[in-house]
């Protein structure tokens, strides 16, 4: 006996498909089976009524720290997965900087599994391999076997690869397969021992400051090493006007680099570290109001391909130090629509096209995992209330932590289900 | 008369009629401690605990002779061989410190902001006696104390601080304050040693310091360190002498005399020489004495706030 849901009366987003507007869409068994301006109704169907909401191919959080294995106190796969799927994320891509790191295809094929069971499976959980043998930056990791084993990219995210020939290397091995590395850039002789913003802030707060100097430095010698190499380069979360630029620049000149930014580097200055709060403390740091134009503007015009969270969990005793011990991060996966919503759709910088390429076209493209949405091919979706308002409570948090600094802020917009292998998870 | 904050953690954003209380109480006090029996009985059944993490002599033993001074009961704390050491978390040791019913807890602190965390985590006033490269109000207190008692008025006085600016918590919170009570504020050292966006805080910047002396009423010269030079801030002690030093050649090709200040420790002949230090327009001890008097104020003051 199979089963049929109707999903009727919503929008319809699929930039692939250049679908925008009203569509009737049936499933059967979790696949779809017709998508049409109307369908008429049979009483076998589950009917699932989206009126005033949007639905669009399966958002990707390309970008998360989901802890495990190593640090299952701050988050695990099956609570990560679950705050995924609130946040309205049918796929994340897991950072390698767990205990032991993603070096190895055991840990690749570990993490792979334990996604598999987690919540059902309803999210898809795609490793990323380090680049280096526990991420020291000294010698290549067995690339091609973690590849082989699922790694859909490769990072020693958390710290970047600082050698340039170790970089080098690892674009050209790297090319082989056509998997991107996400680098983290962040020079460290030029970072040091900061922990907020360098500038007026960090000045006022006797803070030590990580320059904007540090990120663009390194996006600046990758560039040339990827053009050098012809290596695939993709930037984690860009955080300063400098590296929009630096990156814009490179497209016009077809380098292959594309680059993400957070939903907090999009909306919060570096004027709330005042509170010495350590909720604000994560890295890149947060930056400048000329940053956030900057950023906006990239995410406008295309230069800035990707919005990804940097779930970064840690547990509230880790946090509840003082502003230089507390650990960088904050979590992200169940705040990251409303932001981009009441951020960028809500006043006009994205358009609800743009905003699914960056949530999922784009995204999915650069890790190898695109969705069709077309007859025949899995129903994989995001559904998205555009107008509801809702004030983000860090108690209904599904994520094992809490750590955030949008605690009790109001949003505009929000994820209201997901639907993946068969599985339809409305809340 | 009361402060409006029941913590003393920066002179960012105190508002100015604090700052002159806290001036004005500073004078009663100072004439207490100017008679032969130099103690009253202010704070008596109050008790103080003076938690300091970094070390300190000068500042430490001004606290706690404030504290005295004003019969407050005294308990000291300092990292080295404490719990502390044994990996206990600040949040843990200052509870368990008012838990023993402290009504006061003076902090030093090699970090920025912990007062303010503090503040989180215990009931109690909380003094800032210096946190990080963030700020140390107790002193800038005491330097503009000591600005008001010479120059009878801190508006429109023209003082520049001279030295490392960027590690200076001193510097930020007489920066603070002095631009608060409408002084003319400047700050003069090697290019390196001057943090990010200074002058967003109303202060000029100068790099050759013939060029400021000229134009100020006072120095407040900060202490150089030398572990600075190795982190390649600057490249020798002689240099920077040879172009930051205050030296009494130097104030002598200037026509008006120039009130010198200094927070301690000196490095003779190295920021300054040691006859401008003990020279006539050196008001380095008197600094020392105010900063027992302001201590005294600032004790006061917070203990009748809410």
């Amino acid at each position: 006996m199979s089963e049929m849901i109707l999903f009727q009366d919503g929008v319809l987003i699929d930039p692939l498909s250049q679908r925008d507007g009203k569509y009737d869409v049936l499933i059967r068994n979790g696949q779809i089976e017709s998508i049409k301006s109307s369908i008429e109704l049979k009483k076998e169907y589950r009917i699932v009524n989206l009126k005033d909401k949007i639905f669009c191919p399966g958002f990707i959080d390309m970008h998360v720290h989901l802890r495990e294995p190593g640090f299952e106190h701050k988050e695990t796969i099956e609570t990560g997965t679950l705050s995924a799927a609130f946040g309205g994320f049918t796929a994340v891509c897991c950072m390698p900087n767990t205990n032991p790191a993603i070096d190895d295809e055991s840990i690749a094929l570990f993490v792979q599994s334990q996604g598999k069971r987690a919540n059902g499976g309803i999210v898809d959980v795609y490793p990323v391999g380090a680049v280096t043998k526990r991420r020291e930056g000294k010698e290549l990791a067995p690339i091609a076997e973690l590849v082989q084993a699922g790694a859909v990219a490769l990072s020693d995210d958390g710290a970047p690869v600082s050698d340039a020939e170790m970089m080098r290397r690892a674009f050209e091995y790297a090319g082989m397969f056509d998997v991107p590395i996400i680098q983290h850039c962040e020079e460290p002789t030029l970072a040091k021992h900061g922990v907020v913003n360098e500038g007026f802030v960090s000045t006022s707060l006797g803070l030590p400051g990580i320059p904007s100097v540090a990120e663009e430095v390194m996006i600046a010698r990758d560039l040339i090493l990827t053009q050098y190499t012809n290596g695939r380069y993709h930037i984690a979360h860009v955080s300063t006007a400098g590296s929009v630029e630096l990156i814009r620049r490179a497209k016009k000149e077809k380098n292959r680099v594309t680059c993400e930014v957070t939903p907090h580097h999009f909306t919060l200055t570096d004027e709330l570290v005042r509170s010495y709060n350590t909720n604000t403390k994560m890295n890149p740091p947060l930056r400048t109001q000329t940053d956030i134009d900057a950023i906006k503007e990239g995410l406008r015009d295309g230069t800035i391909d990707v919005i990804a969270t940097d779930h970064a969990p840690h547990s509230l005793d880790e946090k509840e130090v003082d502003f230089l011990q507390a650990p960088f991060g904050i979590v992200g996966l169940e705040t990251a629509i409303g932001l981009a919503m009441t951020e960028l759709v809500h006043t006009g910088i994205l358009s609800l096209n743009q905003l699914v390429e960056k949530f999922s076209v784009n995204p999915r493209r650069i890790v190898g995992k695109p969705i069709t949405v077309e007859e025949g091919q899995e129903a994989n979706f995001t559904f998205i209330d555009p107008n509801a308002e809702w004030k983000v409570d860090i108690g209904q948090f599904k994520s094992k932590s809490k750590n955030t600094p949008f605690g009790d802020r109001v949003l505009k917009g929000r994820a209201v289900g997901i639907m993946n292998h068969g599985q339809l998870f409305l809340y | 008369m009361k402060l409006s904050s029941k913590h003393l953690l920066g002179l960012y954003k105190m508002p100015a009629k604090d700052i002159e209380l806290i001036v004005e109480t500073a004078t009663s006090f100072k004439e207490i401690l100017n008679r032969p029996i130099k103690k009253v009985p202010t704070l008596q059944g109050k008790t103080i605990a003076n938690l300091f993490f970094e070390n300190s002599t000068r500042t430490r033993i001004s606290f706690e002779l404030a504290e005295r001074r004003l019969s407050a009961d005294v308990v000291n704390f300092s990292s080295a061989g404490s719990s502390v050491s044994k990996g206990e978390t600040l949040k843990d040791t200052a509870r368990n410190i008012e838990a023993m019913k402290i009504d006061m807890v003076v902090i030093r602190h090699n970090i920025a902001g912990t007062p303010h965390f503090l503040t989180q985590v215990v009931k109690s006033n909380v003094i800032n006696a210096g946190d990080g490269l963030h700020e140390h109000p107790t002193q800038a207190l005491l330097d503009m104390y000591t600005l008001q008692e010479k120059f009878g008025k801190l508006e429109n006085v023209r003082v520049c601080i001279v030295g490392d600016i960027a590690h200076s918590r001193v510097a930020l919170s007489n920066i603070y304050g002095l631009t608060t009570m409408g002084a003319q504020v400047s700050v003069c050292g090697p290019a390196t040693l001057i943090p990010r966006n200074i002058q967003m805080l109303g202060v000029k910047v100068f790099h050759h310091i013939d060029d400021i002396l000229p134009k100020v009423d006072a120095l407040n010269v900060l202490r150089i360190q030398l572990e600075r030079q190795a982190g390649g801030m600057f490249p020798t002690l002689r240099e920077y002498h040879r172009f930051f030093g205050v030296t009494k050649e130097r104030l002598g090709r200037v026509d008006h005399p120039i009130t010198i200040m200094h927070p301690g420790p000196i490095n003779r002949d190295v920021e300054l020489s040691a006859d401008v230090a003990d020279g006539p327009h050196s008001v380095i001890l008197e600094q020392v004495l105010n900063g027992v008097a302001v201590r005294m104020a600032v004790l006061y003051l917070l203990s009748a706030t809410e």
